[in-house]
């Protein structure tokens, strides 16, 4: 059981990565990277609200009649989401603006989802919530390497913090504002799914 | 006037997909083929349509601040803008089933030939954000919020049916291992993308 668990854990973070992997929760993935500080928030409140959403529906599996258990799923995911909404709103409102309709979004976020459908409507409480909160790391993984390379080669800087010297502009150096524009996020997802799976051939698509 | 530039805008220069990343699981898993592609893409353009102006009436007349004041004086600082979320996914799910058994109904070649994906449309985000955007952006009635919905639906359908098309091409092409299916499709949508860029620049 113990070994069990631990892959529980580990398996969402490398060999079935939500994002790389399994495609899935790409959408609201990549307009936030734009910077490391909204990645950060985003990965963060994905974490919970996969956790969370998949600890209650786990508790209430028993109990929710199978035809109308997409719906259900969905005013718990919902329900989840606003928790995390009023929390941002009231802490951290700039990023909560910042963020604009992308935490809405985490409702549809594929990730929640397939996860309560693919684990916790069969699995315990506990395994369900491990899983659910492993997917989000997994996920936020991605998501933070991405903003990375977006801000350091965007802006110059990490966290809002500048750490490409001054004196490298003055010699000529230039932000790249190509990378801070909207396609370039998937074109970085792109080199990220296949430096992960030059390494891990057995991913490979025919 | 301005309902052509809205229309025109939400096409091309918001587009669902490159500029907003907005419905991009279903955009990738089902733009295979061209047929299917179009298929959904013309779903998600009607869910659009219904939803859209549904949720703008709820939103203006229920859960905005002060918008219940319709039911009286005591109502006028009533706030119920929290509740949003779960009103507009209630929404969406219900309206998708609707429109499934309509279609189920009526067309039932168009049914059989979407299959699974008709259900899944209540959880593509490009609906849901497309209602989300519509409480952030004050749209002055329901007509504007119809002509958001018509122009964002057909942006949507187009990037879908244009990745499909260039898809079915690729399949042809020697495309090194690591990179086949899914890595050199977000190449070429981020190409795709930068293309749209372009329209970036014009105001109408």
């Amino acid at each position: 059981m113990d070994k069990k668990l631990k892959e529980t854990i580990l398996n969402p973070i490398f060999k079935g990565n939500p994002i790389s992997v399994l495609v899935l929760g790409i959408c609201s993935s990549l307009a936030v990277t734009v910077e490391l500080k909204g990645a950060f928030v985003m990965a963060l409140s994905v974490t919970i609200v996969t956790g969370l959403s998949s600890l209650v529906c786990s508790l209430i599996r028993k109990s929710i009649p199978n035809r109308v258990r997409i719906i259900i799923q969905l005013v718990v995911v919902a329900l989840m989401v606003i928790l995390v909404d009023q929390v941002l709103k009231a802490y951290a409102y700039g990023i909560d603006k910042q963020l604009s309709v992308y935490i809405g979004l985490i409702i549809t976020n594929c990730i929640v989802m397939g996860r309560i459908e693919a684990y916790a409507l069969s699995n315990k409480p506990w395994p369900s919530l491990l899983d659910g909160l492993s997917n989000g790391i997994g996920y936020g993984m991605i998501l933070i390497v991405v903003a990375f390379f977006r801000e350091l080669l965007g802006s110059g800087t990490l966290f809002g913090f500048r750490v490409i010297p001054e004196c490298f502009y003055a010699a000529g150096y230039m932000n790249n504002g190509l990378v801070i524009l909207p396609p370039m996020a998937l074109i970085l997802l792109g080199c990220i799914i296949w430096i992960q799976r030059s390494i891990q051939k057995d991913l490979q698509e025919k | 006037m301005e309902l052509i530039s809205l229309f025109v805008k939400s096409i091309f220069v918001d587009n669902m997909i490159f500029s907003y990343f907005l419905g991009m699981c279903s955009y990738l898993a089902v733009s295979k083929n061209v047929k299917t592609a179009n298929g959904l893409g013309v779903a998600v353009i009607g869910v659009l349509l219904i939803t859209l102006p549904v949720n703008y009436l709820l939103n203006k007349y229920v859960l905005m601040p002060g918008a219940l004041s319709w039911l009286g004086e005591g109502f006028a600082n009533v706030d119920l803008s929290f509740l949003a979320f779960i009103v507009f996914i209630a929404v969406i799910a219900a309206i998708t089933q609707v429109v499934e058994m309509v279609v189920e109904k009526f067309a039932p070649t168009l049914y059989s030939s979407l299959g699974i994906y008709l259900p899944l449309i209540a959880v593509n985000c490009a609906i849901l954000g497309g209602s989300l955007f519509m409480q952030q952006r004050d749209f002055a009635n329901v007509g504007e919020s119809a002509v958001y919905a018509l122009g964002s639906g057909i942006g949507w359908w187009l990037a879908i049916v244009a990745l499909a098309a260039i898809r079915e091409k690729l399949s042809y092409s020697n495309v090194p291992a690591p990179l086949k299916g899914l890595g050199i499709t977000f190449f070429t949508v981020g190409l795709m993308g930068i293309a749209f860029m372009a329209f970036m620049g014009i105001s109408l």
